[in-house]
């Protein structure tokens, strides 16, 4: 049995301008240890499916469907037994962390508080444990630094702090959504890296919620990409991004910018995101899409493999998207070439400093 | 290169003052250092990126040079003008060659006023004399070219995407054909699809337009792709300036290589290869920076002259302030993590 | 050949007919029409004030003359009738109370709408103006308001009608001074936190004078505000005419308000004259309603996200 189970998955918000789907039909199964990265942009669905999960949908959400979280249902389950899962059995980190904490408790206070909730422990000895849950996310002098407010922390400190609450309880699953978005990116790195080693380190299974490919290619086992709330493909990290099946993932690789290679004129994807309140019948992303069938404005393609263990849902052949960009570069090998450059290039670097050395 | 720079920036700084924690009005002011000493030069129609994490001064020094934060130094346009300094009525002249784009692309746009109006804002501001038709025949012509249908021009900001607002943004810029775009941001707050888009617009209608660009990012990734040369920032100082090729195939300052290795790449393979060079501790306080290099604290291969003294920006091309620049060696790091 | 091409396509995009935009009014007005009570009571000051302009036509006394058959029996023959004509019965001196409504309606509608139009006005473009130059001018700008607000207001407003006599300009003039101090702070307030607003930011940059960027930029989007607290200052204004003329200072007779009316009401309650006190407490009472729930309304059509 899979640890979390999700079987056709809908969300739906009342608005005053209508219906707003934000997430259509999602199944998902997560193992134990596994590491799911699920990436998409403003508007997928992706943060709405986790607070889904959770339990947390603002007031005028509803959710249909089925969640199974290690066997149990906890999709609308009350909240006597929401409560003893969230935290305790999975527990999430959100992108903004001072919203998340209360900036009039001193960290330990709010550390323990968890612990002493959820675990039974007495204050002593859930300010140690949340302590050594410092150091575990490695902020120097943790024994010290306990003492202080949210503020105090500097924004990469801050999150540390809050993977450091979430956690306290062991979980089974955590729940990362954009946990690295409102930082700079080198905090960023050392964020990804603690959240890799802890997972390692804690057997957790973790689902890793981002707008950004490039966080998720370092990260994730298994990749699926929404849009417009629905799932467009699912697969392992290596082949989603060397061969990308849906014209909608071959098109957001192609718009990144990138640090190690040169390029010309971005390929973007034309036109803009749909509007939730009045979806497309058919595929979402058709009337952005670089090989629009006549079809795909009128039903949605499935979800469906078309090699192991990977699934796409496009109505295009395999074979037209693969043609429609050339292959991805291979690993840009140092080449001779490249290497003079650099001779040449390390000739601009001042002598005096040269010296220097 | 025989033209004239267009602007060039000397020793340009940034300082604001904040009150004393619990000081009367009359107690001395404690003072932040957001821009501490910038120089450089911008050719017509160049691009240049400024890179930084948050905290380096990048956006201060957007505002320094367009007059929204006083400043002290130089910035000398291409006529030989100090901007700096320069009274309101004197600098109105130079506002129509300069415009910025702004970072929130909603945020940045009146709510209350319709698109047309927004982008005719610049444009009645500096050519009175403009009789209404043919100030709506240039905001329509303006909005064809950023890409927005121009029968929109009586709709609100809110009626549109970010993608779109940025657009609006970039056309209220654009009007009063500037000499030089400040862009503090564009994109970061866009979609990856969406920011493609944005970024082949500008780098399209620099190249139609002739202008000089300033383009400030925290993702070097984007900045890489527009500029020509690369401004590295941290803590409100340079720490390298150089063509952008030169600066990304062979970073000098431990900075900027440190930066460049935290990029995430999406590419699962090579992000598994990649070395990440790790930093020291956090960012100090602005408030007090560190003594000689401000980065010394976080360095890698910070010595004892790097307390003392400042390293000044060096070079021919590829210019760096560090006393002791070039490509860090895994050995050098492997024993700088254990130290660490 | 593209060239061409693409000046057609251009041709044809530009003469397409303009999209009507949805303004951010509109979108409030839509809320607000949505919201029951307040349209309900918007009818209701509508009606109020069709009663104030219009009620002289419909009256059969006017408001000075005495009917000389009441007087002295007001509590036995003045009750409310339709045939005599005193629809809503006549006051002790005979007066019929329905003319006399009518005027106190108008006075004190007057009252209402003219200090709130006075603090709306100097309210906001000094808060705004404080807000937006900010510094030294700021600080002195706003502690002298803050020195106007520490002085009481209803002993300062009683000392001018006592010294420079009762009368309605004296009492417009009294409100007015003072009604527009915490408009302007709550003004300010909001100036300070749009001020740093990227569009803001955008118009100084492009060089847009400061008198400009006021009424242009910050004024608009501090209305939403404005209107809401508007709403709640016309009944306070109001309200504390009604107060003054309860203490016997307000407006002289033969000029009369909702206030004085009460007052009298009040003073004849005990023999049997309960309708001199009921029809002015009545309209009174639904109009300051009536505010209430319009600002209520008001409020959450400008600011859906504060709900």
């Amino acid at each position: 049995m899979s640890l979390l189970e999700i079987r056709d998955l809908n969300v739906r918000f009342a608005t005053t301008d209508g219906e707003v789907s934000a997430v259509n039909g999602i199944n998902l199964d997560l193992e134990r240890g596994a590491t799911l990265g699920i990436v998409g942009e403003s508007g997928s669905g992706k943060s709405q499916l986790s607070f889904a999960l959770m339990g947390l949908l603002a007031r005028n959400g509803r959710a249909t469907g089925s969640v199974r979280f290690d066997g149990t249902e906890i999709l609308n389950a009350p909240p006597a037994v929401l409560n003893k899962i969230r935290a305790r059995r999975i527990a999430m980190v959100f992108q903004d962390p001072m919203t998340s904490l209360n900036p009039y408790m001193r960290v330990s206070d709010q550390m323990a508080e968890v612990l002493m909730l959820h675990k039974g422990m007495g204050k002593a000895q859930a300010v140690a444990e949340s302590a050594t849950m410092l150091d575990a996310v490695k902020i120097p002098d943790a024994k010290g630094r306990i003492r202080l407010y949210p503020h105090e922390f500097s924004g990469g400190m801050r999150q540390r702090v809050m993977i450091a609450m979430a956690l306290l309880c062991r979980p089974d699953l955590l729940i990362a959504d954009e946990p690295t978005t409102a930082l700079d990116v080198t905090v960023q790195a050392q964020i990804m890296e603690l959240l890799a080693d802890l997972q390692r380190d804690f057997g957790m299974a973790m689902v890793l919620i981002t707008h950004d490919l490039g966080v998720i290619a370092g990260s994730a086992e298994r990749v699926m990409v929404m849009y417009g709330g629905r799932v467009m493909e699912r697969a392992s990290v290596d082949p989603l991004f060397a061969d990308p099946a849906h014209p909608y993932t071959q098109g957001l690789l192609a718009a990144i910018p990138r640090v190690d290679q040169k390029g010309d004129k971005l390929s973007a994807i034309p036109g803009s995101p749909p509007n939730m309140t009045h979806p497309p019948a058919g595929c979402p992303f058709a009337p952005r899409c670089a090989y629009p069938l006549a079809i795909c404005q009128q039903v949605m393609p499935p979800l469906q493999g078309f090699a192991p263990g990977r699934e796409r849902a496009c109505h295009v052949e395999i074979e037209v998207v693969r043609a429609g960009h050339a292959p991805l570069p291979d690993l840009p090998e140092p080449a001779a070439a490249d290497l003079d450059e650099a001779q040449q290039l390390s000739d601009l670097i001042p002598e005096e400093s040269a010296h220097d050395r | 290169m025989t033209a004239k720079p267009l602007l060039t920036a000397r020793d340009l700084r940034v300082t604001f003052d904040l009150p004393a924690p619990g000081g009367m009005p009359w107690t001395k002011p404690r003072q932040l250092h957001a821009v501490g000493g910038v120089d450089f030069t911008l050719m017509p129609g160049e691009t240049l990126g400024v890179v930084g994490e948050s905290g380096s001064g990048k956006s201060t020094l957007a505002r320094a040079l367009i007059g929204l934060v006083p400043a002290t130094g130089q910035a000398v346009w291409q006529d030989g003008t100090d901007l700096i300094g320069l009274s309101p009525g004197k600098m109105l002249k130079y506002r129509s060659e300069i415009q910025m784009v702004f970072q929130d692309p909603l945020a940045s746009l009146n709510p209350r006023m319709t698109v047309g109006q927004i982008i005719a804002e610049p444009l009645t501001t500096h050519h009175k004399g403009l009789s209404r038709t043919e100030v709506k025949t240039r905001v329509k012509d303006m909005m064809d070219r950023v890409g927005l249908l121009p029968n929109q021009i009586n709709r609100y900001p809110h009626e549109f995407s970010g993608g779109q607002c940025q657009r609006i943004g970039i056309a209220r810029a654009l009007i009063v054909e500037p000499k030089l775009v400040i862009c503090d941001e564009p994109v970061s707050a866009l979609d990856v699809s969406i920011q493609a888009q944005v970024i082949n617009l500008l780098a399209e209608l620099q190249r139609d337009l002739g202008l000089a660009l300033i383009f400030i990012a925290h993702d070097l990734s984007v900045v890489k792709h527009i500029s020509n040369r690369v401004l590295v920032m941290y803590l409100g100082r340079v720490m390298e300036l150089a063509e952008a090729e030169s600066l990304y195939a062979n970073p000098c300052h431990p900075y900027t290589q440190a930066l460049l290795s935290a990029v995430p790449i999406p590419d699962p393979q090579l992000e598994r290869k990649k070395r990440i060079i790790p930093l020291k501790g956090e960012l100090p306080s602005p408030m007090n920076p560190p003594s000689g290099c401000v980065f010394r604290t976080r360095c890698p291969r910070a010595q004892a002259i790097c307390a003392s003294e400042r390293p000044a920006l060096r070079g021919r091309a590829h210019l760096t302030a560090c006393h002791f620049p070039g490509p860090l060696p895994p050995e050098e790091l492997t024993s700088f993590a254990q130290s660490a | 050949m593209i060239d061409s091409q693409q000046m057609q396509s251009l041709a044809a995009r530009m003469s397409e007919t303009e999209v009507k935009g949805r303004s951010p009014w509109a979108d409030a007005r839509r809320r607000f029409r949505r919201n029951k009570a307040a349209m309900v009571s918007l009818c209701v000051l509508a009606l109020v004030a069709l009663f104030a302009i219009f009620g002289n036509t419909l009256a059969v006394w006017s408001n000075e003359e005495m009917d000389f058959n009441v007087i002295g029996q007001a509590a036995q023959l003045g009750a409310p009738s339709l045939e005599n004509g005193h629809y809503f019965g006549t006051d002790d001196l005979g007066r019929d109370l329905f003319s006399r409504t009518v005027q106190g309606t108008q006075v004190s509608l007057m009252v209402g709408l003219i200090g709130a139009a006075i603090a709306v006005i100097v309210g906001t473009l000094y808060g705004a103006t404080a807000g937006y130059v900010g510094g030294r001018t700021d600080a002195i700008m706003m502690r002298t308001v803050d020195i106007l607000l520490a002085i009481p207001y209803m002993f300062v407003l009683i000392l001018l009608l006592v010294v420079f006599g009762r009368s309605l300009s004296m009492l417009f003039l009294g409100i007015g001074l003072i009604s527009w101090l915490e408009m302007s702070r709550i003004v300010r307030g909001q100036t300070l936190s749009l001020k740093n607003r990227e569009f803001i930011e955008a118009a100084r940059a492009t060089g847009v004078p400061a008198w400009k960027i006021i009424l242009r930029h910050i004024v608009p989007n501090l209305l939403g505000v404005v209107a809401v607290y508007a709403t709640l200052l016309v009944p306070l204004m109001i309200l504390s005419e009604s107060f003054i003329s309860f203490l016997g200072l307000g407006v002289q007779e033969p000029l009369t308000s909702w206030g004085a009316l009460i007052s009298e009401g009040a003073g004849t309650m005990n023999y049997g004259t309960l309708w001199q006190l009921a029809f002015p407490l009545f309209f009174f009472c639904i109009t300051l309603f009536a505010f209430f729930f319009v600002g209520d309304g008001l409020r959450d059509a400008l600011d859906p996200k504060d709900r």
